[in-house]
């Protein structure tokens, strides 16, 4: 039987995973996905919650609102990793480094 | 069934009328092809009409829309704040805009959404709001901080920016979650009458997690990194955005969420935010001394700020809350106009931004060299500017609360801070100037300017006729 505790594990794993990318990706696309990971493994625990605590909808509905979000961050992501590539020719976060003093 | 009643509505109006305003906005942009001094009046307009609104909801005292926003009182007060930084850097982005050659009218729209979701933020009533402000406001962020999409810098700015601040938000969403597991809702109000399930250990992972996405927002060391790089990055009058209206709106919500936990008197939670504090103040005032670039020296300056307003939340207490409002009010007036001169004076190419193009100015532009003196006097903290008394309410509430030792780092570190603050002035006033060509100055902003240094000397020697208001706000 898959109690909440199955979905709680999944989604710490999901987390620790989506940390562990944006911390070890060097690849601008890489990292984002990495940031999806995170707010996904989020929406799992708000869906998981939201059935298995008999707490109504109100889980499910704030995973819309957090699907909604990522996605227009996801859309102003890849305008801004396009212009990266436009400009520097690489999307690897550590050759984007010309801001020092 | 009824969703809404109608008192929803009008408490909620100067939201209202910014969204309102903001689509409004979006529809000119795609009506008309050069629009924009329409674009750009029709936002002053309507922010100002959301200031009417505001202080017509101020008396209010309610929460709307079944307990998700917070009517009247506290959310009104920040929302003027909020609008009347938008109508300053309205004022201070016309001219600046086109000297850089950046002037496109989504840029107003922007700002306009930006602020729609500052409000949002400061009047949460529900975790959920807390976030959809924060994203609201973020996301414009992101896309202003990539303005200059030419050059490199500003696409440096908008990535980091970006990647930083989206990794932040995954950690606020899931200390969301966490909270909603163990509390069963995601209402503030409601969480804070039922404090059983406190000592479990997903409910401290949840609020750690909030206090980490929290400190990304108002930039407060550890998690500082991006705030350097942006401010340098980004256009001027978008850093002073940021570094105000930003910092503002993530403090309001930093209240609203933390004075639940805070409000038990938790010995942990105050040492964490302490420690916080005293690194931040530290670092930022320890860095800004190494920096020959102005805007990233005020970037420090931001970071050292953050730290005292949190001595303020560490301290727990009504006086440091009060002092945290009061001394973002002052803060943020000083920004802007810093950054509206330096926007001024700033030249075409993004030159004229270290110290020692400083030199001479005070003999070569008089009124801009005693309004930037004014502005940098203000966030050492001389008095009678307000910025004197903002740093007294918080070390006042921090002796207050038996964290005397947070308190004498903040004044040691204010004065290591004097020395980067009045290098300027030195240069400006003691310093030949090596350039002589003319530098215009632009009436519009230079009038903003001028009202927000009468702002930061009438509440520096009357801080009582905000601070009355204040202490009724909580």
């Amino acid at each position: 039987m898959i109690t909440l505790h199955h979905f709680l594990f999944v989604s710490i794993i999901l987390f620790g995973l989506g940390v562990y990318a944006v911390l070890t990706r060097r690849n601008a696309v890489m990292v984002l996905m990495g940031i999806e990971l995170i707010l996904n493994a989020a929406n799992l625990n708000f869906v998981a919650f939201s059935r298995y605590g008999g707490l109504k909808l109100d889980g499910q509905m704030f995973a819309l609102f957090v699907i909604i979000l990522a996605a227009a961050e996801a859309a102003v992501a890849l305008a801004i990793i396009l212009n990266i590539y436009q400009r520097f020719n690489t999307i690897n976060v550590d050759d984007v480094d010309t801001l020092k003093e | 069934m009824e969703f809404f009643s109608k008192a929803d509505l009008i408490g909620t109006l100067p939201l209202l009328v910014v969204f309102g305003c903001s689509l409004l906005l979006l529809l000119l942009d795609a009506l008309f092809k050069d629009a924009k001094k329409l674009v750009f009046s029709v936002g002053i307009i309507g922010m100002l009409t959301a200031i009417g609104c505001s202080l017509y909801t101020f008396p209010l005292s309610a929460t709307a829309f079944s307990d998700m926003v917070l009517v009247g009182g506290y959310a009104s007060f920040f929302n003027i704040l909020f609008l009347t930084i938008g109508i300053i850097v309205f004022l201070l982005s016309y001219s600046y805009l086109e000297k850089q050659h950046y002037h496109l009218k989504e840029f107003y729209t922007l700002i306009v959404i930006s602020i729609s979701g500052m409000m949002l933020m400061a009047s949460s009533a529900d975790l959920i709001i807390i976030f959809l402000g924060i994203e609201i406001m973020s996301v414009c962020f992101y896309v202003l901080a990539g303005y200059k999409r030419i050059k490199v810098e500003g696409n440096e700015a908008a990535l980091k920016y970006f990647l930083l601040g989206a990794f932040a938000t995954g950690f606020l969403l899931y200390g969301i979650a966490l909270i909603y597991g163990t509390m069963g809702t995601t209402n503030l109000i409601r969480i804070s009458q039922n404090f059983d399930a406190f000592s479990h250990p997903l409910y401290l992972a949840g609020w750690g997690l909030l206090l980490i996405g929290f400190s990304f927002k108002i930039a407060a060391v550890p998690f500082h990194m991006w705030a350097p790089d942006v401010y340098e990055g980004s256009l001027t009058t978008v850093t002073a955005l940021m570094s105000t209206g930003g910092k503002a709106a993530a403090f309001s919500s930093f209240i609203l969420a933390f004075s639940i936990p805070l409000s038990m008197h938790n010995e942990k939670l105050m040492m964490v935010i302490a420690i916080l504090s005293a690194a931040s103040m530290l670092i930022g005032n320890v860095f800004g001394l190494a920096q020959k670039n102005i805007k990233r020296m005020l970037a420090y300056s931001s970071i050292a700020h953050a730290g005292y307003m949190l001595v303020g939340l560490a301290s727990g207490t009504k006086l440091g809350m009060d002092g945290i409002i009061f001394y973002l009010i002052s803060y943020s007036l000083t920004n802007l106009g810093a950054f509206g001169i330096i926007s001024i004076f700033e030249k075409e190419n993004g030159g004229n931004l270290s110290y020692e193009d400083y030199a001479g100015l005070g003999s070569r532009k008089p009124i801009l060299a005693a309004l930037l003196s004014l502005c940098m006097f203000s966030l050492v903290g001389i008095p009678p500017f307000a910025g004197f008394i903002g740093k007294y309410y918080l070390f006042a509430s921090a002796v207050q609360s038996n964290l005397t030792w947070l308190a004498i780092i903040g004044v040691m570190t204010s004065l290591v801070s004097t020395y980067y603050y009045l290098r300027i002035v030195v240069y400006m006033y003691f310093r030949e100037s090596q350039q002589s060509e003319l530098i215009f100055v632009p009436s519009l902003a230079l009038a903003s300017v001028v009202l927000v240094s009468i702002g930061i000397f009438i509440f520096g020697i009357f801080p009582s006729l905000i601070l009355n208001v204040i202490q009724n706000l909580l």
